[in-house]
């Protein structure tokens, strides 16, 4: 049986973890629009 | 420093909550749109993607500088009932948390402005983030009165940096524009400094209503708003900008000049008897939207 405060740690780290994989799907997407845009002003 | 000991149970993780009330997302609203209005009111085009990353940026370097002055405040926010339930006061979270997170968040900042925008941009930026960790919270904060007058430069670089991030220069508008937020701050946080006047003096803030009374503060709010004024006006007179921003600058300073009167004139002691000084904290938010509103509805609808 787990205690409670391990089950209050797992759920921060749970939710830590998708935060983090959102935030890196959005910088992944940002860092492709800065690039597309910085060729578009370039040509 | 703190010298004190914060309580926080070190084996559970902050909750990304906390680590986002660090930031300061009340102040971060008026420092993103006073950056966006900067960058709208530049002249010439920029690409929406490389805008929106330059206010971004902006916002994400105003989070890291809110984060480390509550990792180097701790101590203070404790004594204070404003602030004593922040996430490091209340041990919700470690101070190395804190650390962490707020060097991580100006750094990676600093780099995506570079990217995004150009080399002056982001060394602004950096600038910012120093003043406001280093000048401002490290050096002024506890030690002089006049804290707010000099730190004030912190919050009043995000409009210059979404200039530069459009036109990679500086002309006389964004440097107004610069002015008239650092001369817009001390009357605003003394107004707010004169009815939490016992929360700073409890934690030994050496605020100026704490230093030389309530009497005098008002004086200076007044006086301090006489120069705010002039360079609110200055980019209508001066022909930078139009009718729209003229007139409603002239409105907005006059009611702004009128409340300071009236916190001038008023002489309650007890915070319960401050509404002028409580009306003006109120209308100086509005007014600094409003201003730089206008200003942007000057540019793109005129």
């Amino acid at each position: 049986m787990p205690e409670p405060e391990d089950e209050l740690i797992r759920k921060r780290q749970r939710e830590r973890s998708r935060l983090l994989a959102l935030l890196l799907g959005a910088f992944v997407i940002l860092m492709f629009g800065i690039t597309i845009a910085k060729m578009s002003i370039n040509q | 420093m703190t010298s004190v000991p914060l309580p926080h149970d070190q084996s559970l993780p902050a909750d990304w909550r906390d680590l986002l009330a660090l930031t300061k997302p009340r102040v971060m609203s008026l420092v993103v749109f006073t950056g966006l209005c900067g960058l709208l009111a530049a002249p010439g085009p920029v690409h929406p993607v490389l805008g929106f990353t330059a206010v971004l940026c902006i916002a994400l370097g105003a989070g890291a500088a809110g984060a480390l002055n509550q990792w180097y405040e701790a101590d203070l926010d404790a004594k204070m009932k404003r602030t004593a339930n922040r996430p490091l006061p209340a041990g919700r979270m470690s101070r190395q948390t804190a650390l962490h997170f707020g060097v991580g968040l100006a750094v990676f900042s600093v780099i995506l402005m570079d990217l995004a925008a150009n080399h002056l941009a982001a060394a602004v930026l950096a600038i910012s983030i120093l003043f406001y960790v280093l000048v401002y919270t490290v050096w002024l904060k506890r030690r002089t009165a006049q804290n707010i007058v000099i730190g004030g430069a912190a919050g009043a670089f995000p409009p210059l940096i979404g200039w530069v991030a459009v036109t990679g220069d500086v002309t006389t508008l964004p440097i107004l524009l610069f002015a008239i937020i650092f001369l817009w701050t001390p009357p605003h946080f003394w107004a707010l400094s004169l009815f939490v006047r016992s929360d700073y003096a409890n934690a030994g803030v050496p605020m100026l209503p704490v230093v030389v009374g309530i009497e005098s503060t008002r004086r200076h709010v007044l006086l301090y708003t006489l120069p705010m004024i002039a360079a609110a006006i200055a980019p209508w007179t001066l022909g930078l900008t139009g009718w729209v921003y003229g007139v409603t600058s002239v409105a907005l300073n006059a009611v702004f000049l009128f409340l300071a009167f009236a916190v001038f004139a008023n002489k309650a002691a007890e915070p319960k008897q401050m509404g002028p000084e409580k009306r003006l904290f109120a209308f100086s938010i509005f007014y600094l939207f409003g201003l730089f509103a206008a200003l942007v509805i000057d540019r793109w609808m005129i």
